[in-house]
């Protein structure tokens, strides 16, 4: 497969380009944030009406038959404007558990909520601050979840939650609506002020069961995963385009600052790192498409895209100096949503010590 | 069957016929073919391997027939290459003529000029080397002071050339010279080509911290160029140097920086320090060795897509500095870690205390210390990359 993007793929890009970025820029990110509000469901509703939440489904289950390739493009274009949208939690790892764990049954029924936004999904995975999916006491018994799930994304928007949970021993993915009775949902109010919760599942009856087998609970979290590295290239992007444009703006000593040797070659080595990164993002999402083994790839990209994301919006601040520390300048938005991605899924350290054990040290 | 499927099915046939079983193992360092008027062939199979490749053109596979290329499209070219790596064939030859110079040669040349140097460079019948860096012009390559004077039919040229890539086996130099010292800096440069045995030139050999000389100093004096070798237009010469330094770049970071099949950084450690619960015991080390093979894969991808973006007519020349950047830091990192692993023993210099292999990553890892200053300092690359690729302005 081609690293380079083909027609369908630049449309594509282009057109989620476009919409984040007239639709939903920082902006309205900041007066959400203001008006302390978490989701947009007009937003929401736009974004599913584009294709982009069903996008990985089969045409037959109201889908596109995209790869995960395409919808990182999209999750790269959300990441770049911080855009609140359902496109990681329902686009990439809801309807990527339907593609890969559904029956055409099940992919036919949610693929038509998720086309046209009634249903949005909620990945319940963690049990602890520490990312730790062997960890996991939430049990299916006879078709109902108990147990309690913590730092759930969009855990308080979603309609459906999907449940991480032992079923006798075996690893399967319960489909379980938010609204059904034994689930009661906490808000927390977390540093990027996006939607997380943490939910209480008391013998919550589960509208579905997605059997993963041995190893699809890796599988599905690495298409999470590498949704998370693709939406953190947007947010590098972003922090970095904004302090590039700052370097040729600002001026001190009489000079614009990005004249100076010692902003120059920070700058320039942000700007290898992102590149050395992007292309295993990119790697990573073509090896999920492929079908082959991506454990590997995944965990480069997440690592990679963590350290890149660190050095880029520390950075930012930097070079902003004291306007970077205000509340009214959005260097804070970016370090803030930087921090949770980082931790979501594995954080770097987690996938550099994946990386090593696969590959026997 | 499409054009292209006849292709690889001719190659792949012409391949299996022609390229002898020992060209298809991996390459001890002391099997390089450089060609030149003097070549070097120490396994007779790679003798045979050059003149087949050279007789089809395809040591410059991209260049047009009429000056001993191999005519072939972009696609062809990678069909070729697919094939070679399929049997996992050794480069028939490591040639800074076709690496870089040839390329600038067709660009710049006359006809004349294309067709008396570029043969030559496919049959690996000439050594050339890069006459850029002076004692005073090194990352300012652009100050360089080495005189030319017109004296008629010729250019008289006098100055001093160093790190000069193994200037004591080159037959040709590409030399850079300064033709008006009285314009500014950038515009006073031109292009000379001369043959190493022109009288007053003088190599030296430049002994390095790795005990290898793969350098020289050149010195210059009273060297008799006639016109007809000066390459493109008078005091023009530095549009040509830069785009030497691109090919140079590209090539610097596709190679790899060379190195050649050494001790592998992961099998090292776990042998040196051992593993417990199958986690090397050296957690530390583990850690940054990880990010090592990481940052190298990253690198290699990066090639990848920078090679599939230039193939589907993408804007790639920024990549030439990024990678360059990337292939330096790649290199010493990884060199630095693996003298770590070995202990002691990645600190021996000769002797039978010591493995082949240990010794030569002590030598591998000094020899990495000139990554980041040859073909252009990282420095010089950043500034590069923060001038054409950020937009950022020089101070005024």
């Amino acid at each position: 497969m081609s690293f380079a993007l083909d027609e369908d793929l630049t449309l594509l890009k282009d057109t989620a380009d476009g919409f984040f970025s007239e639709r939903a820029p920082v902006s309205a990110f900041r007066a959400m944030r203001d008006a302390g509000a978490t989701f947009d469901e007009g937003l929401a509703g736009e974004i599913a009406a584009l294709g982009l939440t069903a996008a990985l489904l089969p045409e037959a289950a109201g889908g596109s038959g995209m790869g995960f390739r395409a919808v990182g493009l999209a999750l790269e274009a959300e990441g770049r404007t911080l855009a609140v949208s359902p496109l990681l939690q329902t686009g990439m790892i809801g309807a990527g558990a339907l593609k890969l764990f559904g029956t055409p049954d099940q992919q036919a029924h949610y693929g038509a909520g998720l086309a046209d936004g009634s249903i949005r999904f909620a990945l319940a995975i963690d049990e602890g601050p520490r990312h730790d999916p062997r960890r996991c006491e939430t049990v299916l018994v006879n078709g109902a979840v108990t147990g309690t799930k913590m730092f759930v994304q969009d855990g308080g928007s979603a309609t459906h939650l999907l449940v991480a949970a032992r079923d006798a021993g075996a690893d399967v993915l319960a489909v379980v609506p938010a609204d059904a009775s034994g689930v009661s949902r906490t808000a927390r109010t977390t540093v990027d002020h996006r939607d997380c919760a943490d939910v209480i599942f008391d013998v919550a009856v589960a509208e579905a069961i997605l059997p993963l087998g041995d190893d699809g609970l890796e599988g599905l979290l690495d298409v999470a995963r590498a949704g998370v590295a693709a939406q953190m290239l947007g947010v590098m992007g972003g922090a970095f385009d904004m302090t590039n444009d700052y370097l040729k703006t600002r001026t001190q000593f009489g000079q614009l600052i990005g004249s100076f040797q010692g902003l120059q070659h920070r700058a320039a080595a942000m700007l290898v790192e992102m590149e050395l990164t992007r292309s295993c993002v990119i790697a990573a999402l073509l090896a999920l498409d492929s079908g082959k083994d991506a454990r590997e790839a995944v965990s480069i990209a997440k690592a990679r895209a963590g350290d890149t994301l660190q050095l880029v919006t520390n950075e930012t601040i930097q070079f902003h100096g004291g306007i970077g520390m205000t509340d009214a300048h959005d260097s804070g938005f970016y370090i803030k949503r930087a921090r949770v991605l980082e931790a979501l899924y594995g954080n770097a350290a987690f996938h550099r010590d994946r990386y090593a054990r696969l590959n026997g040290y | 069957m499409s054009d292209l499927d006849a292709f690889r099915a001719e190659t792949r046939a012409w391949l299996e016929a022609n390229c002898p079983a020992s060209m298809r193992t991996p390459m001890p360092d002391r099997e390089v073919v450089w060609g030149g008027r003097n070549p070097h062939f120490s396994n007779p199979d790679s003798k045979v391997w050059l003149e087949a490749m050279a007789s089809r053109g395809w040591t410059a596979p991209l260049w047009p027939k009429a000056y001993g290329g191999g005519g072939l499209s972009n696609a062809q070219n990678a069909v070729l290459q697919d094939e070679l790596k399929r049997i996992k064939a050794r480069p028939a030859i490591l040639s800074f003529g076709i690496w870089m110079f040839g390329p600038v040669i067709l660009e710049y040349g006359t006809e004349e000029q294309k067709l008396t140097y570029l043969p030559d460079m496919v049959h690996g019948r000439t050594w050339w080397c890069q006459g850029y860096s002076e004692p005073g012009a090194g990352s300012d390559l652009a100050g360089l002071q080495t005189r030319a004077v017109d004296d008629g039919d010729a250019f008289i040229v006098n100055g001093q050339k160093v790190w000069t890539s193994y200037a004591n086996h080159a037959d040709w130099m590409l030399c850079l010279v300064r033709t008006n010292p009285d314009a500014p800096k950038h515009e006073g440069i031109s292009v000379l080509l001369f043959d190493m045995k022109t009288p007053g030139v003088e190599v030296r050999p430049i002994k390095l911290i790795s005990g290898a000389s793969p350098f020289c100093e050149t010195f210059l004096t009273d060297v008799r160029v006639p016109k007809p070798q000066m390459l493109g237009t008078l005091n023009k010469g530095w549009d040509v140097a830069k785009r030497i330094l691109q090919y140079e770049r590209t090539n610097i970071s596709a190679s790899g920086f060379g190195g050649g099949a050494g001790l592998e950084l992961v099998a090292a450690a776990k042998e040196q320090i051992g593993l417990v619960d199958g986690v090397l015991a050296d957690r530390d080390l583990r850690s940054r060795i990880t990010r090592q093979k990481m940052y190298e894969r990253a690198f290699n991808l990066s090639m990848k897509r920078a090679a599939d973006e230039a193939k589907a007519g993408g804007e790639v020349s920024h990549y030439a500095s990024v990678l360059k950047i990337a292939a330096a830091k790649l290199n010493q990192d990884k060199t630095e870690l693996m003298v770590e692993a070995l202990g002691m023993d990645g600190l021996g210099w000769e002797g039978d205390g010591y493995d082949a292999g240990a010794l030569k990553a002590t030598r591998d890892w000094l020899r990495a210390k000139a990554n980041s200053i040859e073909g252009g300092t990282s420095e010089v690359n950043l500034n590069i990359v923060a001038k054409r690729v950020l937009g950022l302005r020089d101070h005024q």
